[in-house]
């Protein structure tokens, strides 16, 4: 147990890989269930987002690896990529005005 | 293991003997790669999003068949190859070669069949008549006259994207298996590519086809 422990540790074995496969397909489920509650949009996409996020994580971390990295890694990959994801959000307030302008002609 | 990629005494700091990520350059080559194919696709995510916002009418066409079921097919085959994807780096870990080959070729498997199944999708669409830039006739008198005719340019571009990043994959899948000289860190780093082709689609198949499903009839 110690060893398999420390194995896992080291960068994952084959069952840790399976348990990570069957919650992404749980999580798809999920999504799927979802899809068909026809929730308001807003929710919709925060919920659908969400879900899709945390499946996300679990593949960068585990299936690619880079919970195992050296820390610096990660530090260079993540925070950069977030911020610049985040950054095209900009976009939005003007697609809103794109609409009222044509709701107004 | 990594701690032996740390530092090559073979070369000076100046000629790449430092690695200061503790991972090789090819690999850290691939994170950048990936760091800005993700940028690429969340800009056409984005691109996609702004248009549906910023439309009166966007059309949700989507029926449980063959549409929604098959993308969830789909979804399930890249999780799979994902699976079978970190077998192969398992196997390569052990040293053995005979499974690393068997994993891969499962691997591309199931990137086939999501590109078999999605070329059917495609082809249902087509022939209702769905254009880059038209709607079908039918969608038309469904989602009203002012339906935003670029439904098809957003849904092509970003699946088709996708489509050829999987095929690119399952290339380089069949090059990594079939290089003898491939090294335990190549089939890592394939390995990095095919997941993030996985994971792209995490995204593309709840906002393309979950948030497009045809709404139920009153």
């Amino acid at each position: 147990m110690e060893h398999n422990l420390a194995h896992e540790h080291a960068g994952g074995g084959a069952r840790l890989y399976l348990l990570i496969w069957f919650w992404l397909i749980l999580l798809t489920g999920v999504e799927v269930f979802l899809g068909y509650k026809h929730l308001p949009v807003h929710i919709m996409i925060v919920l659908l987002m969400g879900l899709s996020l945390v499946k996300a994580g679990l593949i960068v971390a585990y299936f690619m690896h880079l919970k195992f990295e050296r820390r610096s890694l990660i530090l260079t990959i993540v925070p950069a990529l977030v911020v610049c994801i985040s950054l095209l959000a900009i976009f939005f307030p003007d697609s809103l005005r794109a609409l009222s302008l044509r709701a107004f002609h | 293991m990594a701690e032996a990629q740390i530092t090559s005494p073979m070369l000076t700091e100046w000629d790449g003997g430092a690695l200061p990520y503790a991972v090789g350059h090819k690999k850290l080559g691939m994170w950048l790669f990936i760091m800005s194919d993700s940028l690429t696709f969340s800009a056409l995510l984005v691109g996609y999003a702004y248009l549906r916002l910023s439309s009166d009418s966007w059309p949700t066409p989507f029926d449980f068949y063959p549409g929604i079921i098959f993308s969830t097919v789909m979804t399930a085959c890249l999780l799979s190859s994902s699976l079978t994807m970190v077998m192969a780096v398992l196997a390569s870990q052990r040293g053995d070669r005979g499974g690393v080959v068997k994993w891969i070729i499962a691997t591309m498997a199931g990137g086939t069949a999501f590109i078999v199944l999605h070329l059917y999708e495609w082809n249902h669409l087509i022939s209702e008549g769905l254009k880059p830039f038209q709607l079908p006739a039918e969608w038309l008198k469904e989602f009203g006259a002012n339906a935003t005719p670029l439904f098809g340019a957003t849904f092509f571009t970003i699946t088709g994207l996708h489509m050829f990043h999987v095929l690119t994959g399952v290339i380089y899948l069949g090059v990594t298996a079939a290089r003898k000289k491939a090294t335990h860190e190549d089939v890592e780093i394939t390995g990095l590519y095919w997941h993030f082709v996985d994971l792209v689609w995490m995204f593309v198949f709840p906002l393309i086809y979950l948030l497009s499903i045809k709404a139920p009839i009153h």
